[in-house]
C-alpha cells in the first residue's frame, strides 16, 4: 500500500478539502483522517454504515485515594507537572494536567497513589466499499501521536492489498504530525500564500525532510497573493521540491464543503485545479 | 453595569485574552495582532509554538532570546547494575536495557524524573536539553513573546509555561494567541486566560471545531465570545450555530481580498485602516466590559 499523506504546518490551508477531492477522484480504497484533534474528513465524505468504534485508551492517570493516604504530600513534591494539590483537606489530581508518568505511585509511602486506565477518545472505523479510518482526542488530552498511529494502523489492517492510502493529517509540526509521517510514501503540502504560510511551509519541509517520503508542494487561494505564489513556487524551484500546482480561491468551492460535498463532486474551477495536482502526485507517487 | 474586571478583579492594565479557534487558519493570530495593536502598552504572548506567526506582523528590533529546556536523565554506566527498575518504570517507555548497557531515548522522555528518583544505584542525573526558544522584544508599544519549538520536538508545554509565567509578571492587556485544536497546549494557555475569543471561519469545517473551542472554554468556566471570520454573504453555518446556541457573536469580519492581501503581506490591519482600526477597539472595549 502507498501511503500519500497531505499536510499544511499552517491550519485552514485546505488539506481536508484537497483530501477529499483526492480521495474521491482515486474512488480511495482506503483513506484515514488523522487530524485527531479536529477531524472534519467525514463531514464531506458522507458514510452509509455504520461504523465500528473502539475506545482509545491513553496513558493512565493518577488517582489519590484519601481513604488510605496519610497526608505526607511526598506526591505533591515530586510531581512534575504540578498536577497534584492539597485542595481543603484532600490530595486532588489535575486530570488535564497529570501526564501518567507514576511517579506518585512510585513513591507513595502507604500506596494510596493509583495509576487508573484512562478512555483518551475515540476511534471510528467505517468499512462499506472502501475503508475510512477516523478518531476524536478528547478534549486537552496529550496523547495524539499515539493515538494518530492508532488510526493509521486500524486503516492498514483492514485494508491490507489496497493500492492507494490518502490520509489527511494535522497542522503544526509536533507530536501528531511527526507520527503521522512515519512510514508513508509522499507528502503533499497544502501552502497559504501569505508571509505566514511561506514560514509554517519551510517548517513542515524541515520536519518532512527528516524522513523517508517524497515531498510535493502545492498552493491554496494562489490568487488572493500572486506574489506570495510566485515567491513559494521560487522557492520549490530552490530547493528542489516538485511544485504539483495551485487553486484559486472559489466560492463555489466554500458552498460545496458547507453542503457536505467535495469540490470535485461539483462544476468549479476549484475542483478542475485539484485533478490537475493530484495527476501530478500519482506521477510522483508512481501508482 | 457590572464590567468583566469586577468579576475577575483585575485592574484595566492585567486583563488576559486568549485568543483559539479549534481549527486552524481561522484568523487567530490576525485578531490577537490587532488587538495588541489598538491596546495600549499591550503585551503579545504567541504560543503556537509550532507555527509562531505573530512576529511576521508586530515586527521586532532587537530580540532577547532565551533557551527553553527540560530534564533529561543521562546514565553512569559504571554505576548501572542493569536491575532495570527504571526500564520497567518508565511508561513512555523512553529507556531500554540492551546488551549490558542502558539506553536513553531523549525525544521520547517527558521528563517527569521517575527514572532518576528510583535508580537504587544514584547512576542515573539529569541534565538539561534544550527544545526551543522565547523571543521578547518591542514592536511601537506592543511587548512581544515568541515561543519556537525546535523543529522534530513533539512537544511544547514547556515553552507555553515558560511563557505563561512571564504573562503573568507582566503589567498590561495581555493577548495570548492560542495553538489550534484542543490539545493540551491549548488548555496551558486557556488555563491563564480571563476571557476568551475564539475565532471561527464561515463553513461547516468552521462549526465543528468552534463546537469543541467552546467545550473547552466552558470546561475551565471562562467567559467567552465569538468573532466570525472571512464571512462570506451567502449562509453562514458559524453564526447559525451561534444563533441557535446563545453565544455571543462580538464582531464579523466579512472576507475582503484587499485586507486578506494586507494580511497577507504582513501588514497590521488596524493601522492601515481606519475602519478596522475602529472595529478592533470596539471589540476589545467590548470584552472589558464584559464580552
Amino acid at each position: 500500500m502507498k501511503q500519500l499523506l497531505i499536510l499544511s504546518g499552517k491550519g485552514g490551508t485546505g488539506k481536508t478539502t484537497l483530501a477529499g477531492a483526492f480521495i474521491k477522484l482515486a474512488q480511495a480504497k482506503a483513506y484515514a483522517d488523522v487530524d485527531v484533534d479536529a477531524p472534519n474528513l467525514h463531514l464531506i465524505l458522507e458514510q452509509d454504515v455504520i461504523p465500528q468504534i473502539a475506545d482509545y485508551y491513553g496513558m493512565d492517570k493518577a488517582y489519590i485515594d484519601m481513604d488510605i493516604c496519610n497526608l505526607c504530600g511526598i506526591c505533591e513534591e515530586h510531581c512534575r507537572f504540578n498536577a497534584i494539590s492539597f485542595v481543603e483537606d484532600a490530595f486532588l489530581v489535575d486530570y488535564y494536567a497529570c501526564e501518567g508518568c507514576g511517579v506518585c505511585q512510585a513513591i507513595c509511602p502507604v500506596d494510596a497513589a493509583k495509576m487508573v486506565p484512562d478512555i483518551a477518545g475515540e476511534l471510528k472505523l467505517f468499512t462499506n466499499d472502501a475503508v475510512f479510518s477516523t478518531a476524536q482526542l478528547k478534549m486537552g488530552n496529550g496523547n495524539s501521536g499515539m493515538l494518530v498511529t492508532e488510526v493509521k494502523k486500524t486503516m492498514q489492517e483492514a485494508a491490507i492489498s489496497v493500492p492507494l492510502a490518502i490520509i489527511d493529517g494535522s497542522p503544526g509540526i509536533g507530536c501528531p504530525v511527526i507520527a503521522s509521517l512515519s512510514g508513508v510514501d509522499m507528502v503533499l503540502i497544502v501552502a497559504e500564500p501569505s508571509l505566514s504560510g511561506v514560514s509554517d511551509m519551510k517548517r513542515i519541509i524541515n520536519t518532512a525532510e527528516q524522513f523517508q517520503a517524497k515531498i510535493a508542494v502545492c498552493i491554496n487561494k494562489y490568487d488572493t497573493n500572486v506574489e506570495k505564489t510566485d515567491m513559494i513556487i521560487n522557492m520549490c524551484k530552490e530547493i528542489n521540491l516538485p511544485f504539483v500546482g495551485r487553486v484559486p480561491y472559489d466560492t463555489e468551492a466554500v458552498k460545496a464543503i458547507n453542503n457536505g460535498q467535495t469540490i470535485v463532486d461539483i462544476d468549479c474551477i476549484a475542483g478542475e485545479a485539484a485533478k490537475g495536482i493530484f495527476a501530478e502526485v500519482l506521477n510522483i507517487l508512481n501508482v | 453595569m457590572i464590567s468583566i474586571r469586577d468579576i475577575i478583579g483585575v485592574g484595566i492594565r492585567e486583563m488576559k485574552v486568549a485568543v483559539l479557534s479549534g481549527k486552524g487558519g481561522t484568523g487567530k493570530t490576525f485578531v490577537s495582532v490587532n488587538l495588541a495593536t489598538v491596546a495600549e502598552n499591550s503585551i503579545y504572548a504567541d504560543c503556537d509554538i509550532e507555527e509562531p506567526n505573530g512576529h511576521i506582523f508586530l515586527k521586532l528590533g532587537e530580540v532577547e532570546r532565551e533557551k527553553v529546556n527540560v530534564k533529561i536523565p543521562v546514565v553512569d554506566n559504571d554505576k548501572c547494575n542493569g536491575c532495570r527498575i527504571c526500564v520497567d518504570f518508565c511508561r513512555y517507555n523512553a529507556l531500554a536495557y540492551i546488551n549490558k548497557n542502558l539506553i536513553i531515548f531523549d525525544d521520547i522522555c517527558h521528563s517527569c524524573g521517575g527514572c532518576t528518583l528510583l535508580c537504587p544505584e544514584d547512576a542515573l542525573h539529569e541534565v538539561d536539553r534544550g527544545i526551543g526558544v522565547i523571543e521578547k522584544g518591542i514592536s511601537d508599544d506592543v511587548t512581544v513573546y515568541t515561543g519556537i519549538l525546535n523543529v522534530g520536538e513533539i512537544s511544547g508545554v514547556p515553552i507555553i509555561e515558560n511563557i505563561m509565567d512571564k504573562v503573568d509578571n507582566g503589567q498590561g492587556t495581555t493577548i495570548i494567541d492560542c495553538p489550534p485544536g484542543t490539545a493540551c497546549t491549548v488548555i496551558e494557555t486557556v488555563k491563564n486566560a480571563d476571557y476568551c475569543i475564539i475565532v471561527a471561519e464561515p463553513s461547516i469545517f468552521g462549526v465543528h471545531n468552534l463546537n469543541m473551542a467552546i467545550d473547552l472554554v466552558k470546561l475551565f468556566d471562562k467567559p467567552f465570545g465569538v468573532v466570525l471570520n472571512k464571512c462570506l454573504p451567502d449562509f453562514d453555518p458559524a453564526e447559525a450555530y451561534c444563533q441557535e446556541n446563545s453565544i455571543k457573536i462580538l464582531a464579523k469580519i466579512p472576507f475582503d481580498r484587499e485586507l486578506g492581501k494586507l494580511n497577507a503581506d504582513g501588514y497590521i490591519i488596524s493601522k492601515e485602516s481606519p475602519k478596522y482600526q475602529e472595529l478592533f477597539t470596539h471589540l476589545l472595549d467590548s470584552i472589558e466590559k464584559g464580552g
